[in-house]
């Protein structure tokens, strides 16, 4: 059973469950397999019509709005137009804006994270003291609703209101102005998900048996090559997979900005300015566009890691036992 | 590793930074919650004049309360049928043998990672076609969609760890196929599928993109959206209180959960996503 991994997997099966395997390929499915795969699509039937009717078809559906001029002011004059709609946006200095403030946030936030998350996840495997305290503190940023968490951020750096702007110098007023702004979305950003990156990062960290760091110490490696050496080339698919799916969701940035700053004074990211395009601007056409545009540029993002890095995607990993 | 009181302090400092920073920011928005109309805005992190007035001003107005029963009911719901749809789906994928299983793990993966906000424009368009617009079904489809890929990759994790062999064990033993399930299986799948829950109900409870864009009223509104349009309880009320109040209403069932699942929250995590 455990040695059969999906299609993509490379199964560590036993040798001799390797040859049942290869016998059974030769063999027409004896009834017990036919009933075992009948089965096995009967029960994931569900879950993919649900993944496929949310996901498949409404992204088709987008990629025909887009081509469409279709503006709700103006529902009547709704006619196929092409490309154009990509080629307004494309041409728009709004878009490269929020682009380059898209790029920025995902590019700092995930940078730092994964210094302070492996910080974090060394000291929940090795702190002296306190790792269940740890631990139960984190997940408070993890699980607590973004929007929350945005207004404290909010209210925090408000002049008058809040501990943190008044330390301050007076008349300053950082959520108004865009580089101040944009650093304060990448903090409330970092302080919401350092925490999911430590945990996958812990569990990669599970992984560097202690044997090896002692036998390394002994052998006269200093912390810094013990790190270097032997716990980041280990850790090195947990370390890529939770960068990948942290790219991605940072590259998909929404709630922080729109509580924090809705926006303002160029610190759009791309979900903002589709979701203003939408239901601001009430422009289906364009506000489709880029929808597509950003599901394209998450595809390239997956593709690069994928590809580029050799990031195994979770799921298609060998088999356990 | 060395054991000394020096090393002990230092790792209990560090220890004591990190938890103040990880608290802090609820701590804040607490405070403000209990601060009276008339202080709320003297920057200091602790009331100097505590008050419920908030939390009787937002329990008072049905935006709030209607809210918190849509968030609860459509959480709830998502939750539950995230689970049984994804329990089917991590059972096949993780006991039973079938050709597509790489697809269905990889179109998992793939809605795993698709923006949110690039389903945004053609669901609005669709549901309003469809009378799915600002209704519970509305937001559960597509929670359960974004929770699939978690809940099977957690489940499907969780139940490759199970001894099913007990079950076969069970049945020589004189049992029928129910009783063996009931009594040996489910036991032993149960933690799994709890953990799941809670990381999809916290998932559906933190969602902001289609609860702004795919409701307008309160019929369907969550609790974070309505907080987003908030103008405060009364004229004489600056939304801050209200909103602040609202804020730790919605984080206390996640500090609940944290107090007593964290361990499984975290087993649960790292389970899926990163191979053993």
């Amino acid at each position: 059973m455990s040695t059969h991994s999906g299609a993509t997997g490379v199964a560590q099966a036993p040798p001799q469950a390797q040859q049942r395997a290869g016998r059974r390929a030769k063999a027409p499915l004896s009834e017990g397999a036919r009933a075992e795969r009948r089965l096995g699509w009967l029960l994931c039937a569900p879950a993919v019509i649900v993944m496929l009717a949310v996901t498949a078809y409404p992204i088709g559906y987008a990629i025909w709005l887009s081509l469409q001029r279709y503006d709700l002011r103006f529902p009547a004059d709704r006619h196929f137009i092409g490309l154009t709609n990509y080629a307004t946006v494309l041409t728009s200095s709004l878009w490269w804006t929020a682009f380059g403030v898209t790029l920025f946030i995902t590019v700092v936030s995930v940078a730092v994270e994964l210094v302070l998350g492996m910080g974090l996840a060394m000291m929940m495997r090795w702190a002296l003291v306190g790792r269940a305290a740890l631990r139960t503190a984190i997940l408070v940023p993890y699980g607590i609703v973004t929007v929350v968490a945005a207004y404290s951020w909010q209210y925090a750096w408000t002049p008058g209101t809040g501990y943190l702007a008044n330390l301050l110098p007076s008349g300053n007023a950082p959520l108004t102005q865009q580089w101040p702004a944009i650093f304060i979305i990448i903090g409330a950003e970092i302080w919401k998900t350092t925490p999911f990156m430590a945990l996958l990062l812990l569990a990669g960290l599970a992984l560097v048996p202690e044997e090896l760091l002692k036998a390394a110490k002994v052998d006269g490696a200093s912390a810094w090559q013990r790190f270097t050496q032997v716990m980041l080339p280990l850790m090195k698919p947990a370390i890529l997979v939770a960068l990948l799916f942290r790219t991605l969701d940072a590259f998909r940035i929404f709630d922080n900005i729109f509580i924090l700053t809705a926006g303002a004074n160029n610190t759009r990211s791309v979900s903002i300015l589709g979701y203003d395009n939408l239901f601001t601007a009430l422009n289906l056409g364009i506000g489709s566009a880029i929808s597509v545009l950003i599901f394209v540029a998450v595809a390239i993002i997956a593709f690069v890691f994928v590809k580029g890095f050799g990031t195994a995607a979770p799921g298609q990993e060998v088999e356990r036992r | 590793m060395n054991r000394n009181p020096r090393a002990k302090t230092l790792w209990g400092i560090t220890d004591i930074i990190v938890i103040i920073v990880a608290l802090v920011p609820v701590l804040w928005l607490a405070s403000l919650s209990f601060k009276d109309p008339g202080t709320i805005a003297d920057g200091s992190f602790l009331p100097h004049k505590w008050t419920l007035d908030n939390y009787r001003g937002i329990f008072q107005t049905s935006l709030f309360t209607r809210a918190l029963v849509n968030s609860i009911g459509i959480a709830l719901i998502a939750t539950a049928l995230a689970v049984v749809v994804g329990s089917m789906a991590a059972y096949a994928v993780a006991r039973l043998r079938f050709p597509g299983k790489g697809l269905l793990i990889g179109a998992a993966l793939l809605i795993a990672m698709f923006p949110p906000i690039s389903l945004v424009s053609p669901l609005f368009n669709l549901w309003r076609q469809l009378g799915l617009f600002d209704t519970w079904p509305g937001l559960i489809i597509p929670y359960l969609t974004f929770s699939l890929p978690l809940t099977i990759y957690t489940l499907s994790a969780f139940f490759r760890e199970i001894p099913w062999d007990l079950e076969r064990a069970a049945k020589v033993d004189g049992a029928t196929p129910i009783q063996a399930f009931l009594r040996v299986i489910a036991p032993l799948a149960a933690p799994g599928m709890v953990t799941t829950a809670i990381l999809v109900f916290i998932f559906c409870w933190n969602d902001f993109v289609f609860a702004i864009s795919l409701t307008s009223t309160l019929n369907s509104r969550t609790v974070p959206a309505a907080i987003a349009f908030f103008t405060g309880a009364s004229q004489f009320q600056t939304p801050i209180g209200s909103i602040a109040a609202a804020g730790v209403v919605i984080t206390i069932p996640i500090v609940i959960f944290v107090f007593i699942f964290q361990r499984r929250i975290v087993a649960g995590l790292t389970s899926g996503a990163v191979k053993g």
